[in-house]
C-alpha cells in the first residue's frame, strides 16, 4: 500500500524530481528498506514471513511481467509462478543461503524466466495484441483520491501511459528488459546487472540504446504529415 | 555512439508511471498454491448430502458436512492455523472426489496432511486400502502398520481423520464386529455410508451378536473377514462362521492372503 502514497506525498510537497532515475527508485524505497529485515525473518521462519514478501514484491513483479508480456492475464500467471517458485526455492535453501540473497534482483531474475516461458507458450498459440491498460491495471502512482483531477485530465494521463506502454513493447527484448528493470521497476545498475546476469556496462548500453529508440519513435509520432507536393 | 545519452525527467517519469498494482487476486493465489492459505467450497453430491471441502496447492485439507460457513472458517483456522476463503471447487478436484466416493480407488487425490503425526498418517494410508463394500476392524489396521497393541490409538487416529469419505475411516469397525463411532456426524451416518456401499449394517451386527467374527469357505478351507470380496460368490452351504482365527485354524482353515485376518486383540 505504502509505496504509491509515499511517492505522492513527495510530489504533493513539491519536491522536484531532480535525478532522472529518482522517479522509479523512490517508488520502491520502502521495499528496499524492509528487505533486510524480511530476509532475516524468511531465514527464521519461511512460512510466517512469506506473505510479507508477497505483499512487498507483488506489484513490482507483476509490473515487470506486464511490461514484458503485454497481456494482464499472462502477466498475472508469470508473477504467480515466480512467487510460487521463489517460495519453493527458499524452502530448499539453508539459512546461510537465504541470508545472502538480495531479494530485488533475485526475484526479478525468477519473474523474467517465467516471462520467457509464458511468452514462448503465447507465441505458439498466436500473439495477443499489446493490451492497453484500461481499468484493469491501476497505476501505482495514481492518487488514492484525486481531488483536482478532472475526468479529462485522468483520461489524458491514461492515454499517455498507454502510448508509452506501446512504445516500450515495440522495443527489442534486450533493450526493453533493461529499461523495465532500470526505469520502470527502478533497480540500480548493479541490481539490474545481477538480475540479468550481464555485465553492468552491457546493461547500461542496452538502456541507452533503448532510450534512443524510444526517442526516435516519439519523433516519428510528432513529425507532421508531409505536405502534399504541388507542382 | 550515443553512450552518454541521459534520460530526461519527462521520460523517466513516463516510464516510472508504467508501474502498476498487482491484481488483488495475486496474493491469495500464491499463498494457496504454496499451502499457506486454503480455499473451501461446496460439493453437493455425497452419500451424506452436501459437503464442504477445503484444499490448497498441496492437496485436500479437510472434508466436512456442509453447514454454517463462518463456523467452518473458524474451525478450520483452529485446526490448521490457516485462513480459508470461499471459492468454487475446481472441476478436476470435484470430479476426482466424485469418482472416489463412487469407489474408484485409482483416482489420485493429493492430501495435505501437514501437522498430523506419522502414526496418524500410517493409519489413514492403511484405511485407504480397504475396498468399497468391505470393512476391517481397528485391530487389523493396528496389526498391519506394525503396532498390534495400538488398537485404541488407531480408533483415536481414525476419529481425527480430517478427510473422511476420501480416507474411508467409515470402513473401519469395532473389533467385536459392531459398527462403532464415526466422526462425520455420528454412527447413523457411518451406517448410511456403508449401506450406500452395498453393506447391511444390521445383518453385520446380528452376526457380531452371535459371535461370528470371521467367515470360512468349506470348499477352499480359507478364512476371511466376513466382507472380503473373495468370498462374495461363496455358496450358502459352504459358509462356515468362526469366532476366532484360532478356532478356524483348529478346523484346518488358513487365513485369506487378500484380506489378511488377524487374531482380534480387542
Amino acid at each position: 500500500m505504502g509505496s504509491g502514497a509515499f511517492r505522492h506525498s513527495r510530489r504533493a510537497a513539491g519536491v522536484p524530481w531532480t535525478r532522472a532515475t529518482e522517479a522509479a527508485r523512490t517508488r520502491f524505497y520502502p521495499v528496499m528498506d524492509a528487505d533486510d529485515r524480511l530476509i532475516a525473518d524468511l531465514a527464521d521462519d519461511l512460512d510466517a514471513a512469506f506473505e510479507r514478501l508477497v505483499i512487498a514484491h507483488q506489484d513490482r513483479l507483476y509490473t515487470i511481467a506486464l511490461r514484458m508480456l503485454g497481456d494482464p492475464g499472462d502477466a498475472e500467471e508469470a508473477a504467480q509462478d515466480a512467487l510460487v517458485r521463489a517460495y519453493r526455492a527458499l524452502a530448499s535453501y539453508d539459512r546461510a543461503r537465504i541470508a545472502e540473497l538480495r531479494l530485488r534482483p533475485w526475484l526479478s531474475t525468477i519473474v523474467l524466466n517465467r516471462c520467457r516461458t509464458v511468452g514462448a507458450r503465447r507465441a505458439t498459440r498466436g500473439p495477443k495484441p499489446v493490451s492497453i491498460d484500461g481499468d484493469a491495471n491501476r497505476p501505482i502512482t495514481e492518487p488514492e483520491a484525486p481531488e483536482a483531477a478532472t475526468p479529462t485530465a485522468v483520461a489524458e494521463r491514461h492515454a499517455e501511459r498507454d502510448r508509452w506502454a506501446v512504445r516500450l513493447a515495440a522495443l527489442p527484448t534486450a533493450y526493453r528488459t533493461a529499461i523495465v528493470l532500470r526505469h520502470v521497476d527502478g533497480l540500480t545498475y548493479p541490481e539490474a546487472a545481477e538480475a540479468l546476469g550481464r555485465p553492468e556496462g552491457t546493461v547500461k548500453a542496452q538502456v541507452h540504446r533503448g532510450i534512443a529508440l524510444l526517442r526516435t519513435m516519439l519523433e516519428a509520432e510528432t513529425r507532421p504529415e508531409p505536405e502534399e507536393m504541388t507542382a | 555512439m550515443t553512450t552518454q545519452l541521459e534520460i530526461t525527467d519527462t521520460e523517466a517519469t513516463a516510464l516510472a508511471d508504467l508501474a502498476v498494482r498487482a491484481p488483488s487476486t495475486l496474493r491469495s493465489s500464491v499463498l494457496v498454491e504454496v499451502g499457506l492459505m486454503d480455499r473451501y467450497g461446496r460439493i453437493d453430491e455425497s452419500p451424506l448430502g452436501p459437503l464442504i471441502v477445503a484444499w490448497n496447492g498441496v492437496g485436500v485439507v479437510s472434508v466436512d458436512l456442509a453447514g454454517d460457513q463462518e463456523a467452518f472458517e473458524a474451525r478450520h483456522l483452529v485446526a490448521t492455523g490457516r485462513q480459508a476463503i470461499a471459492a468454487e471447487v475446481p472441476t478436476r478436484l470435484a470430479n476426482a472426489i466424485a469418482r472416489r466416493l463412487d469407489g474408484d480407488r485409482r483416482v489420485r487425490i493429493p492430501l495435505d496432511l501437514r501437522g498430523h503425526t506419522g502414526f496418524e498418517q500410517d493409519v489413514w494410508r492403511k484405511a485407504l486400502e480397504i475396498p468399497r463394500g468391505e470393512v476391517r476392524p481397528y485391530g487389523w489396521i493396528a496389526a498391519e502398520i506394525g503396532r498390534p497393541k495400538a488398537v485404541r490409538a488407531v480408533g483415536t487416529a481414525l476419529g481425527h481423520n480430517p478427510v473422511p469419505l476420501i480416507v474411508p475411516c467409515h470402513r473401519v469397525v469395532r473389533s467385536d464386529g459392531f459398527i462403532g463411532q464415526y466422526s462425520l456426524g455420528g454412527p447413523h451416518n457411518k451406517r448410511a455410508v456403508l449401506t450406500e456401499e452395498g453393506l447391511d449394517p444390521d445383518a453385520m451386527e446380528s452376526a457380531a451378536r452371535r459371535g461370528e467374527r470371521l467367515l470360512g469357505c468349506a470348499s477352499t478351507k480359507i478364512v476371511c473377514w466376513p466382507t472380503c470380496h473373495t468370498g462374495r460368490h461363496m455358496l450358502e452351504r459352504n459358509r462356515r462362521p468362526f469366532r476366532s482365527l484360532a478356532e478356524a485354524g483348529a478346523a484346518g482353515y488358513r487365513p485369506c492372503k487378500v484380506c489378511r485376518p488377524v487374531a482380534a486383540a480387542a
